[in-house]
């Protein structure tokens, strides 16, 4: 009997070895597919265009900065102005967004009052609504107005973020004791300051991760700002990247076009690679727990 | 007098405050644009060259003409959808499947994954990185100068490069494939929080009664886990009923070959660009409109009841009897 238990149990050794050999394999394998393009992107971006028409290569050549001189001075594709756009219109969405999805939640989770329940559940519902069925009419009002070519109409919609807004209630219910708010109020502190000076320095992580994330998408996006940014120098990257694919694409140095690419993605994998345990960890703290 | 205001200061008010400028922006950039949306998909509203058309108001002729069949006899809305409906899949079951299989191996204790940090990393990275970026790099990589195709003819397996965007298949595995990479590590990491959330005696549990680990899954594990994987899909649906960034830059616009991989987004973006048809572009947007909406309200009833059990649960601990 204690023979056929060890036996038993060297079988079952071997067979959760071959399952952790086998795991690893799929890992590895999934890890080369998520990260091919993105080598294959740097290498390629220090590559001439004559390099890269005479074949493939794993390794880096010596023309990064004769590409990305080519890049940053390209007359039809500005980018550094591109970058800039897209920075100036990231970066204030990014706080007006954190900052009024804060403001909603706190609003929400501090005080009681009769439509609580009721904007709660409004918020919840419009959650998951996609904003480009609204873009018609939203479109339709930026034309009216002459708010085309304008940054505005792409800035302030973020006041609005039902998900971010989800993401901070759950979080004060976790970190925000009322007894602290009470405390301030006794100290004669207005609603307000206790708002701006207590709060928001105790929910100082849920802030930081969905500054960035809101960045990010606002970053990224592409299809509202394509419709409404029509000249030159008002366009922001995923709008010159759109273009790039448009361009009689055969007489492009093609290093050049590898180089706008990486600049156009640079600035999120910077960040993502410096931050990238607590953006992981950001992921899960805000969505639903079953 | 005095006495009264100091025990009753009215705090209500401020909770109105400090949610007034959610509400307001939400009324003035998205609700007020949805009742446009909807009142200009009842209109004839569009410009023909220098000419402007319209408005006039045409009842549901607008609707009647989406479904009417073009002169080759085919409904281009339905054509969309079902292009839309398509590459979701192709992208969208593999990613759940790898996703539900990776959370699991990297929850269990028996298999112990080494480096997880490393590997959540690595899959979770494609959701941050712009989607026109990721196309346009997916085009040069795939095109007939490009490295996979000097890849394949350097390895001999075809003597001429392969041209991946003159075919229906290869354009659509090529969008699912960007849209499962985007997706598949986002949607791990959710489950495994999921599954991290099951309380943990149910599995020592299992395992002194015998159950085996396919058992275990099908039984506790899954069921469990079910409120998430009915929130991960729902929302993957009308995620993927926005796909547009992907298969706009992958195919210029075009849907190529012959409009096979144009979405529902971008069929609404061809009549929102260049005629400003408001009135077209209108009644594409109320029927996304009521398909979002009824998925979002099957999220919607799924979180709120997962929510208001949490809420439940907390005040009042109930007694053991």
């Amino acid at each position: 009997m204690n023979k056929s238990l060890s036996y038993d149990s060297h079988k079952a050794r071997i067979q959760l070895a071959v399952l952790r050999a086998v795991v690893y394999l799929i890992l590895i394998f999934l890890t080369f597919l998520c990260l091919f393009s993105f080598y294959m992107l740097i290498i390629n971006s220090t590559r001439s265009n004559g390099e890269l028409q005479g074949g493939f290569a794993l390794l880096p050549s010596t023309h990064f900065i004769e590409n990305l001189k080519n890049a940053w001075t390209d007359s039809s594709i500005n980018i550094p102005k591109g970058l800039l756009n897209s920075f100036i219109v990231a970066g204030i969405t990014s706080v007006l967004t954190t900052y009024f999805s804060a403001l909603t939640a706190y609003g929400i989770h501090a005080y009681d009052f009769r439509l609580k329940k009721a904007a709660f559940g409004f918020i919840m519902a419009i959650m998951v609504i996609p904003s480009q069925v609204s873009a018609v009419g939203f479109v339709q009002i930026c034309y009216k107005f002459n708010l085309t070519n304008h940054y505005w109409p792409l800035i302030l919609p973020g006041i609005a973020a039902p998900v971010v807004f989800f993401y901070m209630k759950q979080y004060m219910e976790s970190v925000l004791p009322m007894s602290i708010v009470e405390a301030a109020r006794v100290d004669g502190c207005n609603e307000f300051r206790i708002f701006n000076s207590i709060v928001l320095p105790m929910i100082r992580p849920a802030i930081a991760v969905q500054m960035i994330f809101s960045f990010v998408q606002s970053w990224n996006n592409y299809f509202l700002p394509s419709l409404l940014l029509t000249k030159a120098e008002m366009k922001t990257v995923p709008i010159m990247i759109a273009q790039l694919r448009s361009a009689d694409y055969s007489k492009f140095d093609m290093g050049k076009v590898y180089m706008f690419i990486l600049l156009a993605i640079l600035p999120v994998l910077v960040v993502y690679v410096i931050l990238s345990k607590n953006i992981i960890k950001g992921v899960t703290s805000g969505g639903v727990k079953g | 007098m005095k006495e009264k205001k100091r025990k009753g200061i009215n705090y209500a008010k401020w909770g109105y405050i400090f949610i007034a400028p959610f509400f307001l922006a939400y009324f003035l950039f998205t609700f007020f644009p949805q009742a446009l949306t909807i009142y200009n998909s009842f209109f004839e509203n569009y410009r023909e060259g220098l000419q402007q058309i319209g408005p006039k108001f045409v009842g549901l002729q607008n609707y009647v003409d989406l479904f009417t069949p073009d002169k080759n006899g085919t409904v281009l809305i339905l054509k969309y959808a079902l292009n839309t409906v398509i590459i979701w899949l192709a992208g969208a079951i593999p990613q759940v499947v790898v996703a539900l299989l990776l959370a699991l191996f990297f929850t269990s204790y028996r298999l112990n994954i080494k480096g997880q940090q490393f590997f959540k990393t690595v899959i979770y990275m494609p959701n941050l990185i712009m989607a026109s970026a990721f196309s346009m790099l997916f085009f040069t990589l795939f095109s007939n100068v490009g490295p996979v195709n000097q890849i394949i003819t350097a390895a001999g397996w075809s003597d001429k490069p392969i041209d991946f965007f003159a075919y229906t298949i290869t354009v659509r595995s090529l969008i699912a494939l960007m849209n499962f990479l985007m997706w598949f590590g986002n949607t791990t990491i959710l489950l495994m929080a999921g599954i991290m959330g099951i309380d943990q005696t149910l599995f020592e549990a299992a395992n002194i009664d015998g159950a085996n680990s396919v058992q275990v899954f099908t039984k506790v594990t899954l069921p469990l886990l079910m409120p998430i994987l009915v929130y991960t899909v729902i929302t993957a649906m009308i995620g993927g009923l926005q796909m547009f960034d992907v298969p706009q830059v992958l195919t210029k616009g075009l849907g190529t070959p012959d409009r096979t991989s144009t979405t529902l987004i971008m069929y609404l973006n061809n009549y929102l660009g260049g005629s400003k048809n408001y009135g077209m572009a209108g009644a594409i947007s109320v029927i996304i409109f009521i398909i979002t909406g009824i998925l979002s309200l099957i999220v919607f009833r799924s979180l709120n009841r997962t929510y208001q059990e949490k809420e439940k649960r907390t005040p009042k601990r109930r007694r053991h009897d």
